[in-house]
C-alpha cells in the first residue's frame, strides 16, 4: 500500500482505520461479490449468453429499465416541482411535508408494495377511479413504473433541494431587471446550474429502481413477458435450482449498477467542474 | 429567499398552483399509501390490532427484527467512522476506487444480496461444507441475517461521514494533536463532536434500512416461523395467510417505525442547525477565526439532507469551492 | 503494520464468534433406541404454501401423542412457502427434519442436488409417499356470471383465469398438468390411449392440440403470481379475475375465510389426482439425532387422527373411512387422473413442460 498522507505523520491511525476499513468492506461486500463474481467465471460463454439474451430475459430488461428509466423521469419532473415549492415557498405544514419526502426511504420495501397494492389495485382507492377511466394500473407495467416512483422520489428532491438554495438570488435579480421574462429567467437562468443536480438526481432514481424487488413484486403481475422484473427472474431461476441462470442475471444486473455509480460519478466531477468553471 | 421570492418570484396563481401539483403528487405517492396501512390494520378495531401485535410469532419477529439491528447497526457505525477516518483525512491512490466500492452495496439488487450469500454460506457454497463440517449455521439463521443485513445498510453511515470529514479537514485535530492530545482523545474530543450529527443521520439511515430489509433477508432466511422471522417477512407471511388486517397491524409497525424515523432525522437537522450557529461555543479551545470546517460541517447534515444525496454531498466536498458555497449563502 | 494486522487479526476472530451459531453436537438418537429420553426435541418441517393450517393442527396433535406416548416433549417449528422456494432452501442448508411439499418432483430435487434424502424415498412410506392428496377445482365469482363449468369453459374470449407461474409455484404445475390432461383427453376420446404405441400419431396430433389449448388458456392469465397463495390474494383480496385455478383445500379455505358470499367453488368434470409427498430428510435426521421422531411423525399423517385432520382441513385424505364423514362428503365426485395417467414422470414433465426452452416458456414466447 503506498500511502502519501497530505501531511505526512501528524495525524495517527491510518493503518488501523484502513486496515479495518479494508477487512470490513472485504468481509461484507468484497467477499460476497467475488464469489458471484467466480462463480460466473466458472459458466460457459455461450450458455452465459444464451440465458441472459433468452427472450424473456430480454423482456425483463426492457421493463425493468423501461420501468426504471419511466419513473425517475416521473421523479424529475414532479420532483423538481415538490423541490422547487420546498425551497422557494413558505406554506402551513412545508416542515411536515419536507419530512415525509424521505418515506419511501423510511418505509420497508414490503410495506410500500402492499400499501401500493392494496391502494391501486382494480378494487383499490385510486385503483378503481383508474380503472373507470380505463386505465389499469396494478397488475400492469403501470403498477410497476408507480411502485418505482415512490421508491425513487426523495433521490430526486433531495439531491436538487441543496442546489436550489444555493442559487444566488442576484442572478435572477439581474436577469429579471434586464427585462426577461420570468419564463425566460427560469429556463435560462435557473435550470442550466440546475441540470447537474437534477441529472444526479435522476441517475439515483434509475439506480435505485433498477434493483428494487420488495414494493415490486406485490404489485407488478409477474406475467411472463409482460410485467416480470430481471430481479424476479433471479429469485425464479433460484427457485428453478438453477443457479448458474441466476448467477448469470445477477453478473448483469452488477455491471448495470457498477456502470451506474459511475455514470453519476462522472455527473458529479462534470457539475464540480461547471461550478468551477464559473459558468455562473 | 422569501424575500425575493415575493419581489420577484411567480404570480400568486402560478405559486398556489405549484403547490397544490407538488401536495397533489406527495398525497398520491406518499399520504395515501401510508392511510391506508393504518386504515387496514385498525379494520377489525384495536383489540384485534393489539392481539396480533402480541401473538408470540409477531413478538419473536420483532424481537429478531431488533436483534439484527442491534448487531448491525453499531458494526456499521464503527466501520463508517473509521472508513469516514481513513478516507476523509488522508490521502492515498485509489482512494476512489475505495469509494466507489463503499457505495457499491446501494446499487445493488437485494436479491443479488441474498443471492451472494447463499453462494458463499449455502451448502454448496465456497464456505459451506467447511460450515456444515464445525456445525456453524450462517444461513437460514440469524447470522445469514445480519449478514445480509449489514451489506445491505453498509454506506449509510461512511456516505454520511465521509463527505462531511473531507470538508472539516485536519486543521483541528492537528492542533490538538499540537496542544499534546493523543491520537485517540483528539478523535474522541475533536472529529467525534464535530461530526456527531452527520453520525446520528447515518445511524438513523442504518437502523430504518436494517429494520426494513426484505428481499435479502427473505432470500436468508428459511422462514422459520418464531425463529427466523423478521418483521417484514412477518408482514408477508401473514399477508399470505389471508390475515389481511395482521398483516397491515404488523406494517403499521413498521411505518410507525418509519415515521419516528422522520421526525428524529428533522430533530437532528434541527439540532445540527443550532449547533452550528453555537458552534463558535462548542470547542473554545478550538474555536478559531475563520475557521472553515467547524461551524460549516453541521450545515451540511441539514442541507445534504436525505437518503439519496450521500454521493451528491460527496462531490460537493470533494470540491472545496463548492462545498463552501451553500455554508456562505445560509449565513 | 504488525500491530494493524494482530488488530485485524482480533477483528475477524470476533466478527466470527460473534455471528456464528453453533449448534449442538449430534445428540444420542432418542425414542426409538433411548428408553426413556426426556430432553425435549426440536423438529422443522419444510411444508408449501396451502399447509399452514393442517400443519397446525397436527403438530399439535402429534406434540401430545409423542409425549404421552414417549414422555418427550417434541416442539415442530415450521417454515412455509413456495413449494420449489423451500426446496431450494433445503438444498442451500435449511436444516428441515422432513420435508411435505407439493409435488414430487421438488423432493426429488433435494434427493439429487444435494443427496440430503435417499433416492428411494418414495417407496419408504405408503401410497408414494403422498399420506393425503388434493385435486384442483375453480373458484368463480358469486352466482358464476361466465358459466364457468368445465376446463372447455377457461379459453373463451373474456374469461379471464387467475393461476400461479408454473414456474416457481407447484400448485401451479397441477394446475397446468390438469389442463393439459384435459386437453389430451378431450383429443384422444380417453387416456388409455397415451399407453398404446399403434396410437401414437394420434397421440402426436392431440399433444399439438393440448398445447394449442394451453396456450389460448394461458393467454387469458392476467397475474401470474409466483405461489399459489398469490393468486388466491390476487383473486379474492384484489377482485381481479373471473376463475381461479385452486387447490381443494386452498378453494375450502377461502369460501371459510373469504365468505361463500363473494365466490362459490365450481369442480369441473374431470381434475388431476394432486399427491403431495412427504419425506424424512436423512441427512438432517442422521446428524441431529431425530430420525425416530422424524419418521413417526410422518407416520402420524396416515393414522386415524391424522387422516381425520387432513380432511378437515380439505385435503382427501387416504383413508376417507377414518375421517369424519361430513368432512369427506364435501368432496366433489370427479373423475381425477394421475400425472402416471399422463404416461409422465416429473422428470419427463419438468423437462418437457416447465424447464426453460420448455412447452410453459414457448406457450409465453412473443408473437
Amino acid at each position: 500500500m503506498s500511502t502519501r498522507l497530505r501531511r505526512p505523520g501528524v495525524l495517527p491511525g491510518f493503518g488501523l482505520t484502513m486496515g479495518f476499513t479494508l477487512l470490513y468492506l472485504g468481509l461484507v461486500v468484497l467477499l460476497p461479490l467475488g464469489c458471484l463474481a467466480a462463480r460466473a467465471m466458472a459458466l460457459d460463454w455461450a450458455g452465459f449468453v444464451r440465458t441472459v439474451t433468452d427472450p424473456r430475459v430480454v423482456a425483463s430488461y426492457r421493463l425493468t429499465f423501461g420501468a426504471a428509466l419511466a419513473a425517475a423521469g416521473i421523479n424529475a419532473l414532479f420532483g423538481f416541482v415538490v423541490a422547487w415549492v420546498l425551497v422557494r415557498y413558505r406554506f402551513p405544514g412545508r416542515a411536515a411535508v419536507d419530512a415525509l419526502v424521505d418515506l419511501p426511504f423510511a418505509l420497508p420495501t414490503a410495506v410500500s408494495g402492499i400499501a401500493l397494492t392494496a391502494l391501486y389495485a382494480p378494487n383499490g382507492l385510486l385503483g378503481s377511479r383508474l380503472a373507470a377511466l380505463g386505465i389499469k394500473s396494478a397488475f400492469s407495467p403501470l403498477g410497476v413504473v408507480i411502485a418505482l416512483t415512490f421508491i425513487g422520489l426523495p433521490f430526486v428532491v433531495r439531491t436538487l433541494q441543496p442546489a436550489l438554495e444555493e442559487l444566488d438570488p442576484e442572478l435572477e435579480e439581474a436577469a429579471a431587471s434586464l427585462g426577461a421574462g420570468r419564463v425566460a429567467v427560469v429556463a435560462r437562468v435557473l435550470v442550466p446550474p440546475l441540470l447537474p443536480a437534477l441529472l444526479t438526481g435522476f441517475s439515483l432514481a434509475f439506480a435505485r429502481a433498477l434493483g428494487e424487488y420488495g414494493s415490486v413484486i406485490f404489485i407488478a403481475g409477474n406475467l411472463p413477458m409482460k410485467t416480470e422484473i430481471t430481479s424476479l427472474l433471479i429469485i425464479t431461476k433460484l427457485e428453478q435450482f438453477d443457479y448458474a441462470g441466476a448467477t448469470a442475471l445477477a453478473v448483469v444486473m452488477l455491471a448495470a449498477a457498477l456502470g451506474l455509480l459511475v455514470v453519476v460519478n462522472g455527473l458529479q466531477a462534470w457539475a464540480a467542474r461547471r461550478y468551477r468553471g464559473g459558468g455562473l | 429567499m422569501t424575500r425575493y421570492a415575493a419581489r420577484l418570484g411567480e404570480p400568486r396563481w402560478l405559486r398556489a398552483g405549484l403547490i397544490l401539483v407538488a401536495l397533489a403528487f406527495l398525497a398520491a405517492f406518499l399520504v395515501l399509501p401510508l392511510g391506508v396501512v393504518f386504515v387496514e390494520a385498525l379494520r377489525d378495531g384495536w383489540r384485534a390490532y393489539l392481539a396480533s401485535l402480541t401473538d408470540p410469532e409477531a413478538r419473536s419477529a420483532i424481537r429478531l427484527t431488533c436483534l439484527t439491528a442491534a448487531l448491525v447497526v453499531p458494526a456499521n457505525a464503527v466501520f463508517g467512522l473509521a472508513a469516514a477516518w481513513a478516507v476523509a483525512k488522508f490521502s492515498f491512490r485509489g482512494k476512489g476506487v475505495l469509494v466507489t466500492l463503499i457505495d457499491l452495496p446501494l446499487a445493488v439488487s437485494p436479491v443479488i444480496a441474498g443471492l451472494v450469500m447463499v453462494l458463499l454460506f449455502g451448502r454448496h457454497g465456497w464456505l459451506g461444507p467447511w460450515l456444515s463440517a464445525h456445525h456453524v449455521k450462517i444461513i437460514f439463521a440469524v447470522p445469514g441475517i445480519v449478514a445480509a443485513t449489514a451489506f445491505v445498510t453498509f454506506p449509510f453511515v461512511a456516505r454520511e461521514l465521509i463527505p462531511l470529514m473531507e470538508e472539516q479537514g485536519t486543521d483541528e485535530e492537528q492542533a490538538a494533536l499540537s496542544l499534546g492530545a493523543s491520537g485517540w482523545q483528539t478523535f474522541r474530543r475533536v472529529t467525534l463532536p464535530n461530526v456527531r450529527w452527520a453520525l446520528l443521520y447515518g445511524l438513523i439511515l442504518t437502523n430504518a434500512r436494517a429494520m426494513g430489509e426484505f428481499g435479502a433477508v427473505s432470500v436468508v432466511s428459511g422462514h422459520i416461523r418464531g425463529r427466523t422471522d423478521t418483521l417484514p417477512l412477518h408482514v408477508e407471511i401473514l399477508y399470505n395467510e389471508y390475515q389481511f388486517a395482521a398483516a397491515f397491524a404488523a406494517a403499521s409497525l413498521l411505518s410507525l417505525l418509519a415515521l419516528v424515523t422522520l421526525v428524529l432525522k428533522a430533530v437532528v437537522e434541527r439540532r445540527a442547525a443550532r449547533s452550528r450557529r453555537e458552534s463558535g461555543a462548542l470547542h473554545p479551545l478550538l474555536a478559531k477565526e475563520g475557521a472553515e470546517g467547524g461551524p460549516l460541517a453541521p450545515a451540511r447534515v441539514a442541507e445534504g439532507a436525505g437518503p439519496g444525496t450521500p454521493r451528491m454531498s460527496t462531490h460537493q466536498s470533494r470540491d472545496p469551492r463548492s462545498g463552501s458555497g451553500p455554508g456562505e449563502a445560509a449565513d | 503494520m504488525a500491530r494493524l494486522t494482530r488488530t485485524a487479526g482480533l477483528m475477524l476472530l470476533v466478527a466470527v464468534a460473534g455471528c456464528a451459531t453453533r449448534t449442538p453436537a449430534p445428540a444420542p438418537t432418542p425414542a426409538a433406541t433411548a428408553p426413556a429420553p426426556t430432553a425435549p426435541v426440536k423438529l422443522l418441517n419444510a411444508s408449501y404454501d396451502p399447509t399452514r393450517e393442517l400443519y397446525r393442527d397436527v403438530n399439535a396433535a402429534f406434540a401430545a401423542k409423542w409425549q404421552a406416548e414417549h414422555g418427550q416433549s417434541v416442539t415442530i417449528e415450521q417454515s412455509h412457502g413456495g413449494s420449489g422456494k423451500q426446496a431450494r432452501a433445503v438444498i442451500d442448508g435449511l436444516e428441515a427434519d422432513v420435508v411435505t411439499l407439493a409435488l414430487a418432483y421438488d423432493i426429488d430435487a433435494i434427493a439429487k442436488q444435494s443427496g440430503l434424502i435417499d433416492p428411494g424415498w418414495q417407496t419408504r412410506l405408503p401410497d408414494r409417499s403422498a399420506p393425503y392428496t388434493s385435486t384442483i377445482v375453480f373458484l368463480v365469482r358469486k352466482g358464476n356470471p361466465k358459466g364457468i363449468h368445465d376446463w372447455g369453459d377457461l379459453v373463451e374470449d373474456g374469461v379471464q383465469v387467475i393461476t400461479p407461474n408454473p414456474k416457481t409455484s407447484g400448485g401451479a404445475r397441477w394446475n397446468y398438468l390438469a389442463a393439459w390432461g384435459y386437453a389430451l383427453k378431450r383429443e384422444l376420446g380417453g387416456l388409455s390411449k397415451l399407453k398404446d404405441p399403434a396410437a401414437a400419431l394420434a397421440v402426436k396430433a392431440a399433444e399439438a392440440k393440448a398445447a394449442e389449448f394451453l396456450e389460448q388458456l394461458y393467454r387469458n392469465v392476467p397475474v401470474l403470481d409466483s405461489g399459489a397463495r398469490g393468486s388466491t390474494t390476487t383473486f379474492v383480496q384484489r377482485g381481479l379475475g373471473d376463475v381461479l385455478l385452486a387447490w381443494e383445500n386452498e378453494a375450502y379455505l377461502v369460501l371459510r375465510e373469504a365468505g361463500g358470499d363473494q365466490v362459490e367453488l365450481v369442480a369441473p368434470p374431470t381434475s388431476i389426482l394432486a399427491e403431495p409427498p412427504v419425506a424424512v430428510v436423512d441427512r438432517v435426521v442422521d446428524q441431529k439425532g431425530t430420525r425416530a421422531v422424524a419418521r413417526a411423525y410422518l407416520q402420524f399423517l396416515y393414522s386415524p387422527e391424522g387422516q381425520k385432520l387432513a380432511a378437515k382441513h380439505g385435503y382427501r385424505p387416504r383413508h376417507p373411512e377414518q375421517a369424519a364423514p361430513a368432512d369427506v362428503a364435501r368432496f366433489a365426485k370427479l373423475k381425477l387422473f394421475s400425472l402416471a395417467d399422463l404416461g409422465l414422470t416429473w422428470a419427463e414433465a419438468q423437462e418437457r413442460h416447465f424447464a426453460d426452452g420448455g412447452l410453459f416458456d414457448r406457450i409465453y414466447q412473443p408473437r
